[in-house]
């Protein structure tokens, strides 16, 4: 019944629009096409100075001057930069997976309302509290030290993998599973961990699929965590290049530099060649993106239209 | 007689298969509780550092060593509440914090009320797709981008035919910090508050249209009452964050030359305890991290209970 009426009345396109509507519309599509344009320029600069020759900042809009593959052809040759991108990989592969195992593990008994589960008030104070307040940088540092992480894969892994933000989205969902599903899995002698398996993550995957998006994309973006807890020599990919944009900054404000240093800032200040770097590293979240802000939207409607 | 026997034995029984199924819920929540624990609960319980005069040793553990070091109750608060520069520190913080916030939700309302004005759904969804495209990129990225564009020779200065250096420039560099993260989260803002309006029941606005309401009335009367809880929940939310200036963002993209401007308590505390070398520069770098920390929590606790008991909001 309301279908039919919200057709009938649906205006067509050819719509007579009064003139100010007309000049409104007009208008507003500018206005969020520069909007639009505002948020792509950068990334196209960026894209046409990778290409460019040495130094051209400032000469580049979006399209390359005197077009050449140099800073990619050194970039192929440098190993640092490809040791770097491998442990990004690792530590994003390694870090979803074990994060979506402990989430999905730690989600489904506390989405249970009406099962028996003594100490589920400590268990839910433990996640408020990491939720709102954290011991800080200098206490967690030390603590992930003495644990003898220093340096390996697992500090930059562990730490991340119980985020309880992600896992309410987790539990909101599994929520949202019939009961009657897992009722008659009981019936027929299903334990939890059946049920969890065979029942509840089989129908909850658009959940699923957003909580593993995020965390990829966390771990790979995440870099502050590489830059303390790692050695130059493992640093992933953005501690990396935030290294690069930190020496950099160093050497500019150095007022006596050595031959060296001179050396050093010719590499490091060839804006080629960062924007080579950061281009690189910006093409796995593009490769996901179509899929991420799809997910993405979903569990934010989530959270905006809860009743 | 046998009736009662197999009876108690059925409820022993029965008992013993709940005790097992609670036993798998525990089991199953073991592992993210543990994680917790270690890296949120001690952590925590390490913040005693503050308090005592730490000194790392390569020996004992962290916490050994902590409770073995002497206790000097809140002199390293002290030290940092007489610090000159702590008045300007906590002004940068709240006030790139709150600027940052109120310019984003504001910007994220108005663009959801413009997106949702297009007539095109195509259009929409790309404006939105592009909008989108900052807010996946770390602080690294987008920093590397903003110094190379805002750079002496940079397109920006280029384009305007100046010669500012805005990253050094105390006159500038807030503005490039709060209008670069707006940049970076306008979208995700654009989203929220459209996905809120697409909420709002479309037969409000037949009988509006009826009743000769034009566009802009529309809009005032329907749309904008519509989505005003989500508004309001959002700013209440957004409360908890006053502290939160912008760390990553910060660290990348300032320099000694702008301190004075872009100096967050997130970024002090960093530098005392990782880059300042000095006796005391654990205690002192916990100290004014949980001098934030707990300002923080209250607000975010304050925040949060207000909007469960008056608004109705719930996490889980």
């Amino acid at each position: 019944m309301k279908v039919t009426v919200r057709k009938k009345n649906k205006k067509p396109l050819h719509y007579k629009l009064s003139i100010p509507r007309r000049i409104f519309l007009t208008v507003n599509t500018l206005l969020l096409l520069s909007l639009a344009l505002l948020c792509a320029f950068p990334f196209l600069n960026l894209l046409a100075l990778s290409f460019s020759e040495s130094n051209a900042a400032g000469m580049v809009t979006v399209i390359p001057k005197n077009f050449t593959l140099n800073a990619y052809t050194y970039l192929i040759n440098k190993p640092q930069f490809f040791s770097a991108f491998w442990m990004s990989i690792k530590r994003a592969v390694l870090g979803t997976a074990l994060a979506l195992a402990v989430m999905v593990l730690a989600a489904y008994p506390l989405s249970l309302t009406g099962e028996r589960l003594h100490g589920r008030r400590v268990y839910i104070a433990i996640c408020i509290t990491s939720m709102f307040f954290s011991g800080g940088l200098i206490p967690t540092f030390m603590v992930i030290k003495s644990l003898g992480l220093y340096n390996k894969i697992w500090a930059l892994v562990l730490p991340q993998a119980m985020n309880c933000w992600s896992m309410i989205l987790l539990i909101n969902f599994f929520r949202k599973v019939p009961a009657e599903l897992k009722e008659s899995a009981k019936i027929e002698g299903a334990g939890h961990f059946r049920i969890l398996l065979n029942i509840v993550v089989p129908s909850s995957t658009a959940s699923i699929a957003t909580v593993v998006l995020l965390t990829a994309i966390q771990h790979w973006n995440s870099w502050f965590d590489g830059y303390i807890y790692m050695s130059s020599e493992n640093y992933p990919l953005q501690t990396y290049i935030y290294n690069l944009l930190d020496t950099l900054k160093a050497l500019q404000q150095n007022t006596n530099k050595t031959a060296e240093d001179l050396e050093l800032l010719k590499t490091l200040g060839d804006s080629t060649l960062r924007s080579a770097q950061v281009f690189i590293a910006i093409i796995p979240i593009m490769l996901v993106y179509p899929m991420a802000q799809k997910y993405f939207i979903k569990g934010l409607l989530l959270g905006a239209v809860k009743e | 007689m046998v009736g009662t026997d197999t009876a108690g034995k059925l409820k022993r029984k029965n008992r013993l298969y709940r005790l097992r199924q609670e036993l798998q819920l525990h089991a199953m929540l073991l592992p993210g509780m543990i994680l917790l624990t270690v890296f949120v609960i001690f952590p925590i319980i390490g913040v005693y550092m503050a308090f005592t005069q730490y000194r790392p040793s390569p020996d004992t553990g962290f916490f050994r060593a902590l409770f073995q070091s002497r206790f000097v109750g809140f002199r390293f608060f002290n030290d940092i509440f007489t610090r000159p520069d702590f008045t300007q520190i906590l002004f940068n913080t709240v006030y790139i914090a709150l600027l940052k916030i109120i310019i984003q939700t504001v910007l994220g309302i108005t663009l959801a009320l413009l997106l949702n004005e297009l007539r095109s759904g195509a259009l929409k969804k790309t404006f939105q797709t592009v909008y989108f495209i900052p807010f996946f990129l770390s602080w690294t990225l987008l920093g590397s981008i903003v110094t190379e564009m805002f750079s002496l020779d940079g397109i920006v200065n280029k384009l305007f035919g100046q010669e500012i250096s805005f990253l050094a420039s105390n006159d500038w560099f807030r503005a490039i910090l709060i209008s670069t993260d707006v940049w970076k989260n306008m979208g995700y803002q654009a989203v929220y508050f459209l996905a809120a309006i697409s909420c709002i029941d479309p037969t409000q606005y037949e009988a509006a249209s009826v009743d000769g309401a034009n566009y802009w009335q529309q809009c005032r009367h329907i749309t904008l009452p519509g989505i005003m809880p989500i508004i309001i929940l959002v700013s209440v939310l957004n409360i908890g964050n006053v502290m939160n200036a912008g760390f990553e963002q910060i660290l990348v993209l300032y320099n000694p030359l702008v301190y004075k401007t872009g100096d967050i308590i997130d970024t002090v505390a960093y530098r005392i305890g990782f880059l300042t070398p000095s006796l005391d520069q654990y205690s002192l770098g916990t100290a004014i991290g949980l001098f934030k920390s707990v300002i923080s929590c209250v607000f975010f606790l304050g925040s949060y209970a207000f909007a469960a008991k008056k608004l109705n909001y719930s996490i889980m």
